[in-house]
This record gives C-alpha cells, sequence and structure tokens, in this order.
C-alpha cells in the first residue's frame, strides 16, 4: 500500500477520533488527545493551524519530555516526526539546515562519519531537533558550551496568524530567543539552522573519578571546569550530604579510529511490575555501581554513545518503573546556597524513595539563550521518583519547599506538578513571553503552571 | 541490441540507478532513505516541486551519490510521455524502477460516485500500467534491470469495505504476473510487492492505524527483495503472505457474509 501523499491531507474535523494514547516519557500524567495531527510535509501545516480553534494544539516531537509539557490533554498535537528532512549542509562551516522533527541520533548517524558533532547534546540521543529547542536542552558541556539554543542560529516559524516567520539576530530576534526554551508555544518550527562541531572521530578520553563529599564534588568540577569539554556526576541518593558519587569528565579523543554506528540495545518488552525497583533492589544497584566505578579511577577511551548515551542502550527504560509510571526532579540551585543543596540531598535520602539515576552536574554562568531557558549558574540535580501517588507528590513538595527558599527554579521539560507559585518564582519573566505564544497553541504544562494566575 | 554492462558477468548486479515514481508516497520515502545510504543515484518523479526539493536535498546529505528530479503529475497519461522522455534523457542506464505512487480514497465515495469510482482505478491500475509498459520495453531492450511496484494484499481477494481500491490493486498483480512472465527470457526481473496496512500518510485516517506495520520494516523488506532473485512476489511484512494463505481459503459463501 503506498500513498500519494499529495492528496493525504484530509480534511475531516467531523470525523475526529481519539487517537492511540501518547503519553510523555515518564507516563505521567495519563492523558487523552483528541486527534493528533501527522503532517509529512511543510506544506500541510499551515493548514493544520488554520483550521484549528484558538489554543487547541501542540507540536509534538519524540516526547521525551518527562511530565506534561509535551501534552495538551483533551485538545489536538501535531506529530512532527514525518518532518524529517536535512534541508542542506554547509561541509566547510559545518551549518546544518534541517527540518524539526529530525531526530539528534539521525544527525549524529549522518554527520559524525564526516566529522561533525552536535554543539550539544542532552543525556538521549532521541529528541527530536523541535524539541531540543522548545525546551533549550543542555548537556554535560553546559559550563563551556551554553544549551543547544546557543547554537540555532536561525528558526523558520509556522505561525497561525503570520505564516511562516524567519527569526534570526536580525529579523525577529525576540521571537527566536522566545522560541529557544518556548515549549513550543510560540509556533511549529518548519526549519532550524544549527551549527554542528568538527571533531576527529568518535571517540571520547573519558576518566571516571569517586568523590565522597559534595565538597569533593565542587572541588573536582571547578578542577575540571577548565579542562574537560564535558563534566557530570553520578550520585547515590541514598547517601544523604555525606554524598558520594562518580565524577565522569571527557573530552573528544584526538584518536580517529573507526566510526561507530549506533545499535539498538535491548528493550524493555512492557510496563514492569512497579515493586520491581523498591528501595531495596534501588540501594543494591547504587551501591553496586558505586563499587564497580570506584574501584578503579579510571582513564579510558571510550565510544562517544557509551559517554553520552548509556540510557539509550536500554531502549523504552522509562517501562521499568511500571505503569503509573515515575516523576523526574530536577532543580537547579544557586551555588550559594550549598547549605540548601545538603537539605535537599538529606530529604531525598532520608525518603529513600529515590532512584538509580541521580545526576548532578554544575552550570555554567553563560547567559541564558531563550527567555524561557532552564540553566543558570548554580547546581543542578535529576532524580527520578516512581509514581507512588500522593506519596511521591507529597515529598516532591517538600524539596520544592527548599528550592524556592533558596531561589531556586524547576526544569519544565520534567515537570508534571510544580505548582504555579514555584514556575514563578523559576521564571519571573514569563509574562513577558506570553505576548510571543501562538494563538492557537496551549499546552497542558501551560495551563497548569498559568492559567490560575493569568485571570 | 547492445548490453552496455560495465565489465564481467552480470550476476547479481548491484543496483545502481533507481527510478522512483512516486516519490513522495509514505513507503517510497522509507526506501529511498536506504538507497541513499548505499549511495546509489537516484531520480525521484511526484507531483510537488517544493517537496522534492526538499527531498533531494535530504537524500545528497544522507549519501545518495546524485539525486535528479522530475515534477509531473503521475496519475494523469498524457504526462507519461514527458516523464519517460525526461528519464530516458537524463538517466539513460537506469536499472530498477519502483512504482510507490497510489491513492486511497474512501470506499464509500466510489460506491455513490462513478467519477470516484474511476479516479481510483485510473490511479492505481490504469495510469500504473501505461507507464510500466514505457518503462518495460525499454529495459527490455536493454535486457537487464528490475521493475518493481507497490500494490496491496487487499487485491488479493474483494472485500466489502475496500474492494474498489483492491480490484485496482489486484489488477495490477495480475498485471505484473503477465509482465514478469514476458520480460523474463529478456533477464528482466518483475517484482510485485504487496504490503499489509502500513501507518503512512494514506492510512492515517483508517481506525486502528497506530497498529498497522511500521514502513520502515516494509522499506527494508523491500530492500532485500530488490537486491536478491526472490521472491518475485513480496509480502510484507512476511506474516501477511500466511494470513492471505489463509483468507483465500474461505469458502465464498461464507466470505461473502464477512463484514470486513
Amino acid at each position: 500500500m503506498s500513498g500519494q501523499t499529495a492528496a493525504t491531507l484530509r480534511k475531516k474535523p467531523a470525523t475526529l477520533q481519539p487517537t492511540k494514547r501518547i503519553l510523555s516519557w515518564g507516563r505521567y500524567p495519563k492523558t487523552a488527545h483528541q486527534h493528533v495531527h501527522r503532517p509529512a510535509w511543510n506544506d500541510q501545516v499551515p493548514d493544520i493551524l488554520k483550521a484549528a480553534a484558538p489554543g487547541s494544539l501542540l507540536p509534538y516531537g519524540l516526547g521525551r519530555s518527562y511530565g506534561d509539557s509535551c501534552l495538551n490533554d483533551g485538545r489536538q498535537l501535531i506529530d512532527c516526526r514525518r518532518l524529517n528532512r536535512i534541508l542542506g549542509f554547509d561541509e566547510s562551516t559545518g551549518m546544518l539546515s534541517c527540518e524539526s522533527g529530525v531526530s539528534l541520533s539521525d544527525i549524529l548517524d549522518v554527520f559524525l562519519p564526516k566529522g561533525w558533532f552536535l554543539p550539544v547534546t542532552p543525556g538521549t540521543r532521541f529528541v527530536t531537533v523541535g524539541g531540543a529547542i522548545a525546551n533549550d536542552v543542555h548537556g554535560k558541556n553546559h559550563h563551556c558550551a551554553g544549551t543547544f539554543g546557543a547554537h540555532v542560529r536561525q528558526i523558520g516559524l509556522h505561525r497561525s496568524n503570520d505564516g511562516l516567520v524567519v527569526c534570526n539576530a536580525e529579523e525577529n530576534p525576540d521571537m527566536l530567543r522566545a522560541t529557544i526554551g518556548g515549549l513550543g508555544l510560540t509556533g511549529v518550527t518548519a526549519s532550524a539552522d544549527i551549527q554542528l562541531k568538527r571533531v576527529r572521530g568518535s571517540w571520547i578520553d573519558a576518566e571516571s573519578i569517586p568523590f565522597h563529599s559534595l565538597k569533593s564534588f565542587l572541588d573536582l568540577s571547578r578542577e575540571s571546569d577548565g579542562r574537560f569539554e564535558y563534566t557530570v556526576a553520578w550520585l547515590d541518593c541514598f547517601a544523604g550530604r555525606n554524598a558520594r558519587g562518580i565524577f565522569f569528565r571527557g573530552n573528544h579523543s584526538a584518536e580517529s579510529g573507526k566510526i561507530i554506528r549506533s545499535k539498538g540495545g535491548p528493550k524493555v518488552p512492557f510496563a514492569l511490575p512497579s515493586w520491581l525497583l523498591n528501595r531495596y533492589t534501588v540501594k543494591a544497584f547504587n551501591t553496586a555501581y558505586y563499587r564497580a566505578h570506584a574501584a578503579r579511577q579510571s582513564t579510558s577511551v571510550v565510544p562517544y554513545d557509551s559517554f553520552f548515551y548509556p540510557l539509550d542502550s536500554l531502549r523504552q527504560w522509562n517501562l521499568l518503573y511500571g505503569k503509573n509510571g515515575f516523576l523526574q526532579y530536577q532543580c537547579v540551585i544557586p551555588e550559594s546556597n550549598f547549605e540548601a543543596f545538603e537539605e535537599l540531598l538529606d530529604l531525598i535520602a532520608h525518603s529513600g524513595m529515590g532512584s538509580c539515576l541521580g545526576v548532578l552536574k554544575q552550570f555554567g554562568s553563560a547567559p541564558p539563550a531563550g527567555m524561557l531557558s532552564f540553566p543558570r549558574a548554580g547546581l543542578t540535580l535529576a532524580l527520578d521518583f516512581a509514581m507512588r501517588g500522593d506519596r511521591t507528590l507529597q515529598l516532591l513538595r517538600s524539596f520544592d519547599r527548599i528550592v524556592l527558599e533558596s531561589g531556586g527554579a524547576l526544569y519544565p521539560a520534567k515537570d508534571a506538578r510544580m505548582s504555579p507559585a514555584l514556575f514563578e518564582a523559576s521564571f519571573p519573566q514569563w509574562r513577558s513571553f506570553v505576548p510571543f505564544i501562538d494563538p492557537k497553541m496551549s499546552s497542558s504544562f501551560w495551563r497548569r503552571v498559568t492559567e490560575a494566575q493569568a485571570q | 541490441m547492445t548490453v552496455t554492462t560495465s565489465s564481467s558477468t552480470p550476476r547479481i548486479k548491484r543496483m545502481q540507478k533507481i527510478v522512483i515514481l512516486g516519490a513522495t508516497s509514505g513507503i517510497a520515502l522509507e526506501v529511498q532513505r536506504r538507497l541513499a545510504l548505499q549511495e546509489c543515484e537516484l531520480l525521484l518523479v511526484a507531483r510537488s516541486p517544493e517537496r522534492l526539493a526538499a527531498l533531494q536535498s535530504d537524500l545528497m546529505a544522507r549519501g545518495a551519490k546524485q539525486v535528479l528530479t522530475c515534477a509531473a503529475h503521475l496519475a494523469s497519461i498524457p504526462h507519461h510521455a514527458g516523464i519517460f522522455d525526461f528519464v530516458r534523457r537524463s538517466f539513460p542506464d537506469f536499472d530498477t524502477v519502483l512504482l510507490a505512487y497510489g491513492t486511497m480514497q474512501d470506499q464509500k465515495d466510489s460506491e455513490d460516485s462513478v467519477d470516484a469510482l474511476l479516479n481510483e482505478l485510473n490511479v492505481n491500475f490504469v495510469s500504473a500500467t501505461a507507464l510500466l509498459t514505457l518503462f518495460a520495453a525499454d529495459l527490455e531492450q536493454r535486457r537487464t534491470g528490475c521493475l518493481a511496484a507497490i500494490t496491496s494484499v487487499a487485491g488479493d481477494r474483494g472485500r466489502r469495505s475496500n474492494y474498489v481500491y483492491g480490484s485496482a490493486k489486484g489488477a495490477l498483480s495480475l498485471f505484473l504476473q503477465g509482465l514478469r512472465s514476458r520480460l523474463h527470457p529478456a533477464g528482466v526481473r518483475v517484482i510485485t510487492i504487496k504490503p499489509g496496512p502500513v501507518q503512512t500518510p494514506m492510512t492515517d485516517h483508517l481506525p486502528n492505524s497506530a497498529h498497522f506495520a511500521d514502513p520502515e520494516q516494509v522499506a527494508r523488506d523491500i530492500m532485500r527483495a530488490l537486491e536478491r532473485r526472490s521472491p518475485d512476489v513480496l509480502y510484507t511484512p512476511r506474516i501477511w503472505r500466511y494470513v492471505m494463505t489463509a483468507v483465500g481459503q474461505i469458502p465464498e459463501g461464507i466470505f461473502k457474509r464477512l463484514s470486513f
């Protein structure tokens, strides 16, 4: 069966049916969308925007946002994954132009063999360019490269009221800053120009160093910032303020070696029973993980994908948390508020509900690329919590208090439950973003954190 | 009659120059990516010049050695001479042709309107045979190459809900069967590709489309069929070969009562 796609954009508002359930990566909250549009070509997007009711649409990519920022409960989504074409590449400058549904994985597959790498990459390669822009994602090189949005030179944006808008440093610079980190609310990204980075090959000179306190983590981090392009730490969340963990740092290797192509790893086939990840199994995992790395402070040359994307090797790992899903908590706390951070770690350890995947990183102080960018100078911590109903929500609320008092912020891409007050504290400038929102766009997240205050 | 193979025996010659008729169709998109990875040369035919331009840059970036495009209306038979002429002039030694376009209207429309019915038959069957005939003559004369066309499992048996589309695709399958026999002495392969329901823009409006086959898997199967010498008739995903064998066994007296 094939399709002459020219004739495919059917107008069928009368027959909208609830579509296959689309969830975010955390599989919480459970949503039902009225309809999911799946344009295959950019020329189909204007009609979708035109036909929609105000506040009814939201672009959707690979669904790797953890909470509800990529969802639009009871309304419609525009699935952009079929808009996945590379529109141009300048071999001499590394400037890539592509559609919004191209995944970072795709970019690596095509351009790494030619000696080009992503300027910034999050912890998974399975996000779209549109998603990376909308959440202004960061990576292990935030301290020297800033966020993904800092490397976006131009965006072509479908707007429901004024057609295709070109945004760059000269034309519509404010719309560019609004779209970077704009949670998809400013319109549908038609194309983006991204500056790739030259590398010698696909290998990383990596080091892992165990640490035993928050202080020694900070020392390590400061000492590494100048010498290492990539730094991040894994944290045992059961250790409290006497943090123990493993510090990872690395640089692109001068060794060119052979090019590695990513291969799919094993896959979690279905939602596992949620009791599998309990405090004992997680504790055992953390101890084993720590011992395995602590035994040897190691220096080695590793393939880029195992350095950047260890979790991608287990496909659909989010199903490990069972059918109720999980919440991720990622906050940033100013470094001056060291005590608040310790207090937070104690609280997490005390709860016994944390998970295997505690990630700690010191952000750099580069100015934000977008109006609503999350990264800012300070310490950021990301941690998963299996969704166990009120108990979990209450625990996270107790973290909120610390974040709020310390002048910190929460990351919308990871959030499914922060209060409007905490959003306001995290992004006090959000009202100046509102005029840039496309009138046809809205999201579950946006309604949750702003609607009470807008009135 | 001269044979213009470069050298040595033309055993299993790697396909290198492929003409895609209906390059913007959901399945063709996936096949083209795989061909680009193998550094093939492509000539893409489809209606929209803008879409062809996007495809061209995409496939070039992904490794294709050359991508030519021809914007034309494939379902319109008067356009065919121009298309064929363009291919012969700019891509004279093509070795593979993949016909991938088609349309699936709401069956109800064809029941209510003869125009809609004729359009469905014309796009999926009549225009396809007209094009294939042009390309077949060329390959037959050069005594080389491969013709492949995407039909459908829907063509294996007429169903209440989809018999117009099914009959067009079924007729195309029959046409290909005869063509295969005709071109066999000339050493030209003819492949009938019969996909089950696939997740493409063409099927988005159908209920349960989320459970349809992944176009990437279908493209993988098509690539394998193009590269090897068998099968002549490809069912993809493979389970459809067995499903359709079973469906074929149901007596008509019972089948006519089934409502799918």
